[in-house]
């Protein structure tokens, strides 16, 4: 198995990707380094922060909390927890914006700091992990409650679950960063060399990988010889399996399947995952991450995000606490006016605009960006019909035929939206970005997909509730039959005593059927939430 | 549609337009157009200017008809027909041609089928389909150019050009005859149906790739000059307003064909050098297959709709009844876009 990936890896290296493109790149902050946020008045911490289950809270209302202590633990298996970010009590725990397009409310717990950030020191620091058990390493990553930094945020330790049919050869540590204005990863790949390296050989050694393989584009060449450097001085670690790739700048190179195919030239089958063919794919911001919990005992409580954008005065990369108010970042780079941006959540190409500015910082923000509003892009385009450039087409990643599938989601057609793969569509952007015709084709996908999950919703609780109550009217009817069947067997013997037995059997009976009708009722409110 | 109100991703554009695309290919056929003024004087620039004219105001009142904004004329896919239409029409038609020829451009070849972006047919060429079937006699006449012999009227001057234009070539005393000779592919198609075979023909006709390379010939305003074409093709490519493979595969397609052929019997199949130099097979590879809206999107597909025109035009050259086969085999072609688009879809990643 492993040479035969091995062999794989060597002679197919493409060293890029089909479609794709170059945006301009607008790195300002390339050369800031990452400055300390103060802590802010208030830290507003969202229960849920990933993909997955929402957390419940493990504090109430005038707890005091410790820095790093856990306060809301994670609900099922595709959950992370949450971390108090600082030391200090919980004011409210009521529901608050988060950062979202819809501006919607979510349950958040509010601390007041208390300015002395004690910390909880209950997880013990792993120095030695090399000589600890995986599951050990993989247990403690989940506490941390680490997530993918690089915007996914799905939670890491899942993804490293050693599954015997599916060995993990490879870890690729993701230092690509297309995305315009972010320089987050880059920077810290310049300062946290070490911990990035040293969170990858944690990574190598829970999933029990061979190789490593870290993969920088080339308008970050700096960080490729910081890395280099850091890697030739390292103790502790078997470098020589890692390598470090410079790979051409292109964008989007920093997803997952496109990165895949840039190192390997091969793809993942379509409805799998990088595990299935030996991979494992972490970002650089989760490996500095992974390692501050598993050596040096913290969970996640902060993140480097870049502020920046053209209404930015002083643009830079700051770590902050996760559940710093937003507005209170911006302020501290010299943005205290909002009413004339727009800010984006993220990077330009696949971020969200914020439609409610007094949100939290969470562990998806890899940058916030102030754009002017007059210039904002969104702001002048207007939709022109498609001229069929095939420049989507072109510069799709995913291989597929954007205008086409536009046409179908705009129509509401949406099987045929999906016979045009409108699932494998990776909302990189691309697309909308080229068409002349300023079509917002990734507007359109996301509200099919959107439609699409809702009818299969609905047509499966339609489903369930036909199970049901078909399985209820056949109940009814037979109960019915027999309560006849009994009450004409005691008219006909005359006895007053039996008759009674028979009708509290069948009240008995009918309960469970009201329970049911009950039931469903519960669903449907929460279908409706 | 205004999409402020829109807050999906992405938050960037790359700043390409429609108008800059029309622009860009107005641009490219900027070379084209001088050679054509320069071979035919003011005809060339009256014509021009009718179709332009003729097209962008068809354009208005279509819009005003439908209530549409009179500002989407300003994306300049009008003007950019009525320009297509001016270079492949013969330096002299009587003026009514030209106009009919933008109505039914703009009309029954782009608007009635909903406008820009929903047209089957390449307005311009289905224009000049209707015209060449409707009036075969003007549609065929190629006035001989300033640079080639003793031209009987003086094309760079106004007044004989004014009155050729307006009232025909009896105002000047002369027979259309007389001011008109056959393009190097009519010649040939002639000849052969006399039973003279192509290299006969060519001799007679004294034809030089030289001149057709440069565009000393006769011929539709702006099919001449291979050489002004290509430049303007190349700078298309360079541009990325269209993708390689039309041109590349249509050129190739005929040049292969007709290497073959003439292999085999060259009295009857023309070399592929005079494929390649002759008629309107330049500006139908780099500017009228490569229409966006009528074309292929994938690149498998470009690719086979460039082979299919190749082949077309280079049998329609040899076989068919017509000595030109380049505008019938886009148009043919463009019927076959909605079934090769459908079955020639890039391969998906992971599937
Ligand atoms: S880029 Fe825009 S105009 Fe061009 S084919 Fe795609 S959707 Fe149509
Ligand atoms: S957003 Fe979807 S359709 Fe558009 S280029 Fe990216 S993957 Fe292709």
């Amino acid at each position: 198995m492993l040479r035969k990936l091995l062999e794989h890896l060597k002679p197919t290296t493409p060293g890029t990707f089909p479609g794709g493109m170059y945006p301009p790149e607008h790195k300002i902050t390339a050369t800031s380094p990452i400055s300390q946020c103060p802590l802010p008045p208030v830290l507003i911490l969202p229960l849920k922060q990933h993909i997955g289950e929402t957390c419940t809270p493990l504090v109430d209302v005038g707890d005091s909390v410790l820095l790093g202590q856990k306060i809301a633990k994670s609900q099922g298996y595709v959950s992370a927890s949450i971390h108090a970010s600082s030391s200090g009590k919980v004011v409210k725990i009521e529901e608050h914006p988060i950062p979202h397009p819809s501006g919607m409310g979510r349950p958040c717990i509010f601390i007041e700091p208390d300015g002395k950030d004690t910390p909880d020191e209950s997880l013990e620091p792993m120095p030695d992990y090399r000589n600890t058990e995986p599951s050990t390493i993989r247990e403690r990553i989940r506490i941390c409650g680490i997530v993918g930094l690089g915007g996914a945020v799905f939670p890491s330790f899942i993804k490293m679950v050693r599954d015997q049919r599916n060995p993990i050869d490879t870890v690729i540590l993701n230092g690509i960063e297309c995305e315009p204005y972010l320089t987050n990863d880059h920077r810290l790949m310049l300062e946290k060399s070490e911990e990035i390296l040293r969170g990858m050989d944690i990574i190598m050694h829970a999933v029990n990988a061979k190789h490593g393989i870290i993969a920088i584009e080339d308008n970050k060449l700096d960080a490729v010889e910081g890395i280099r450097k850091a890697l030739t001085e390292m103790h502790g670690i078997d470098t020589c399996n890692i390598e470090v790739r410079v790979l051409p700048t292109r964008y989007p190179q920093g997803s997952e399947k496109q990165l895949i195919y840039a190192l390997t030239g091969r793809e993942i089958p379509a409805g799998r995952l990088p595990l299935h063919i030996g991979l494992l794919c972490q970002n650089v911001g989760t490996a500095n991450a992974v390692h501050n919990a598993v050596c040096l005992g913290r969970s996640l409580t902060e993140r480097i995000i870049t502020v920046s954008g053209d209404a930015v005065p002083q643009p830079g990369n700051v770590c902050a606490r996760i559940g710093t108010p937003v507005p209170f970042l911006f302020a501290r780079h010299g943005l205290h006016d909002m009413d004339d941006v727009h800010v984006i959540h993220g990077g330009p190409m696949m971020g969200e605009r914020l439609s409610k500015l007094d949100v939290p910082v969470v562990k998806s923000t890899n940058g916030l960006l102030a754009m002017k509003r007059d210039t904002f892009y969104s702001e002048q385009a207007v939709e022109e019909p498609c001229i069929r450039c095939g420049h989507c087409v072109e510069v799709c990643p995913s291989g597929l035929v954007p205008n086409e599938l536009a046409w179908h989601c705009r129509n509401d057609q949406f099987d045929r939206g999906q016979e045009y793969d409108l699932f494998d569509c990776i909302e990189c952007g691309c697309c909308s970005y080229v068409c002349p015709s300023h079509i917002p084709l990734v507007h359109y996908f996301r509200y099919a997909k959107g439609q699409v999950a809702k009818i299969e919703k609905e047509q499966e609780f339609a489903r369930i509730s036909k199970i049901r109550s078909g399985a209820r009217d056949n109940r009814l009817a037979r109960e019915q039959a027999e309560r006849a069947a009994r009450r004409s067997r005691a008219k006909q013997q005359h006895k007053a005593a039996s008759a009674d037995k028979a009708e509290t059997a069948g009240k008995s009976e009918t309960k469970p059927a009201a329970k049911e009708t009950q039931n469903t009722n519960e669903n449907n409110e929460e279908e409706s939430t | 549609m205004n999409n402020s109100g829109l807050i999906s991703s992405p938050h960037a554009h790359g700043g390409d337009t429609i108008r800059a695309n029309m622009l860009s290919v107005m641009l490219a056929l900027a070379p084209a157009t001088v050679v054509s003024v320069y071979l035919f004087g003011w005809m060339a620039v009256f014509l021009i200017v009718l179709c332009m004219a003729g097209c962008m105001l068809t354009e208005m009142a279509c819009l005003k008809l439908m209530d549409r904004p009179p500002s989407a004329l300003g994306d300049g896919s009008a003007a950019l027909t009525g320009l297509f239409l001016a270079l492949t029409l013969p330096a002299y038609v009587p003026w009514w041609i030209p106009l009919i020829g933008c109505i039914t451009a703009i009309i029954l070849s782009k608007q009635v089928y909903g406008g820009l972006g929903h047209n089957p047919f390449n307005p311009a060429l289905a224009a000049r389909v209707v015209l060449l079937i409707s009036f075969p006699l003007n549609m065929t006449a190629w006035i001989i150019p300033m640079h080639a012999g003793a031209p009987l009227v003086n094309l760079y001057d106004f007044a004989q050009c004014w009155h050729l234009f307006w009232l025909g070539p009896e105002s000047l005393h002369q027979g259309l005859d007389a001011i008109t000779m056959a393009s190097p592919l009519g010649h040939v198609k002639t000849e052969w149906s006399r039973g003279i075979g192509v290299l006969e023909a060519l001799r007679e006709y004294d034809y030089s790739y030289l001149d057709a390379f440069l565009g000393r010939e006769s011929g539709s305003l702006g099919e001449t000059s291979t050489l002004a074409l290509l430049l303007g093709g190349v700078y298309l490519l360079a541009r990325h307003t269209i993708a390689w493979h039309i041109p590349v595969s249509f050129i190739a397609t005929v040049s292969v064909l007709a290497l073959i052929f003439n292999q085999i019997n060259p009295e009857h199949f023309a070399p592929p050098l005079f494929h390649l130099l002759a008629g309107g097979l330049m500006l139908g590879a780099f500017f009228m297959a490569t229409d966006p809206v009528t074309s292929p999107v994938t690149p498998h597909g470009q690719l086979v709709f460039g082979i299919g025109c190749g082949i077309l035009t280079w049998s329609i050259r040899s076989f068919g009844g017509y000595p030109e086969g380049v505008m019938f085999s886009i148009l043919l072609m463009n019927c076959a876009v909605p079934l090769i688009d459908h079955y020639l879809r890039p391969r998906v990643y992971g599937k």
